[in-house]
């Protein structure tokens, strides 16, 4: 690993000023990502801003429109065992205890998982799909509109994402098909029956990372059952084709993925 | 260089560390407590697993410096009075390793593990639970009785102090 010169923030605005006065600052919250990264000398910030130690970031709330906030410093442990969630969104749940290990877990977050917008995370599935709103220290994105490509989001440079609200939907859940030796999905879905209808999105399948599924939608719309999605593929022209499979293989594990989720879903 | 301080294995302890440093090569290197191995440098083998305030983490995952202020314990702290803890004994009892590489982060897995879902575990939640941890000779089969082995004895301890 590269030099580099640690700060603990105590706040939000602690953190801001801190990466402002930062030549190559990076923001820091479970560092699962970002320290292995480090360790291969592939990224070389000049300056860590720790965020694990800010208060006001972490934590899950129910709020009184039944929505569910969740600090962008909170866990995917802490995610995974919330009881409020397991209730409301137990896809959510599903998904927060399928990231990584249970150590991984542990310190890993949802604010670091979405601002790295990894093509193969699995919380941009259900932000997609749940239509989440995207908190920061300066505004709100709607999900559609934060993620913006394959590790590539809406953020600013120095911009903090501090929470995640999403509404709660009638049924939800999550499938991927983990690839066999990193355990990253090879195509992830969820899929949510929410107040505005259906919604199917997709990660780890894409070449611009998270994408929604509308032709699955209108037929989930209309019968919220597995054969509903049978036949519907995204287009292979959009997909990755690596060494794990051809976009050919990616796009009908998504079709197997979506009819599996909506199986659990009820 | 920065001071970092923590409680290791109930200790207070301080050392001079470069924010670089890993938390691994910290307690290895500068607190000497080798127990704790470095099998990957892809975080995926969990030969590196201590318990940070209470939770299971890759300690080869995380900088020194982010430990700071916190309570560490090691596999070297898990023993007490001399007295190998339960999940020990029962690695020892059940042969629960080959070469031995794995085995600190493997019972730094398993109680937390118990920590987490209790004693009543089934080899297929062992199994799965197991999923951060890789033994390189694939001894599985003797680790996962072992881990068995030893929920079920802390369950009676636990019902003989009720």
């Amino acid at each position: 690993m590269y030099e580099t010169k640690y700060h603990r923030a105590s706040s939000v605005s602690d953190a801001a000023a801190m990466l402002k006065n930062a030549d190559d600052g990076k923001l820091l919250s479970g560092g699962q990502t970002l320290i292995p990264t480090m360790k291969q000398r592939l990224a070389a910030p000049s300056d860590l801003i720790d965020l694990r130690h800010i208060a006001e970031m972490s934590g899950i709330t129910k709020q009184a429109d039944g929505s569910i906030r969740i600090g962008a410093a909170t866990t995917h442990a802490e995610v995974a065992s919330n009881d409020d969630i397991k209730t409301a969104l137990s896809g959510l749940a599903d998904l927060a205890g399928m990231i990584g290990d249970p150590h991984v877990r542990h310190m890993g977050t949802i604010g670091g998982s979405i601002a790295n917008n990894d093509p193969a995370a699995d919380y941009p599935a259900a932000l997609l799909a749940l239509g989440a709103t995207i908190e920061t220290n300066k505004r709100e994105f709607s999900a559609s509109n934060f993620f913006t490509g394959m590790f590539e989001t809406a953020l600013d440079e120095d911009e903090i994402v501090t929470a995640v609200i999403l509404p709660v939907a009638a049924n939800t859940a999550y499938a991927k098909f983990p690839n066999p030796a990193s355990r990253y999905a090879m195509a992830g879905v969820f899929v949510a029956k929410t107040s505005a209808g259906a919604r199917v999105a997709v990660t780890g399948a894409g070449q611009d990372g998270v994408f929604r599924m509308p032709d699955m939608e209108k037929a989930l719309d209309s019968n919220w059952a597995a054969e509903a999605v049978v036949g519907i593929a995204p287009a292979e022209d959009n997909m990755l084709s690596d060494m794990h499979g051809t976009a050919a293989y990616r796009a009908n594990l998504v079709t197997v993925m979506a009819k599996r989720a909506v199986a659990a879903s009820a | 260089m920065t001071t970092v301080s923590m409680t290791v294995n109930g200790k207070q302890i301080s050392g001079e560390v470069e924010d670089r440093t890993l938390l691994s090569t910290f307690l290895r290197e500068n607190q000497g407590l080798t127990g704790t191995h470095i099998g990957c440098d892809t975080s995926q083998c969990g030969a590196c697993l201590v318990h940070m305030d209470g939770k299971a983490v890759k300690s080869c995952s995380m900088l020194a410096v982010q430990a700071s202020g916190s309570a560490v314990t090691t596999i070297e702290g898990i023993s007490q009075n001399g007295q190998l803890h339960i999940m020990q004994k029962a690695f020892k009892e059940n042969h629960g390793l080959q070469c031995g590489f794995c085995t600190p982060g493997m019972i730094m897995s398993a109680i937390d593990m118990i920590n987490r879902l209790g004693t009543d575990l089934d080899e297929k939640t062992i199994r799965h639970e197991l999923e951060g941890n890789i033994c390189r000779c694939t001894g599985y089969h003797n680790i996962v009785k072992a881990i068995k082995a030893a929920a079920d004895e802390m369950a009676e301890v636990l019902e003989a102090a009720e």
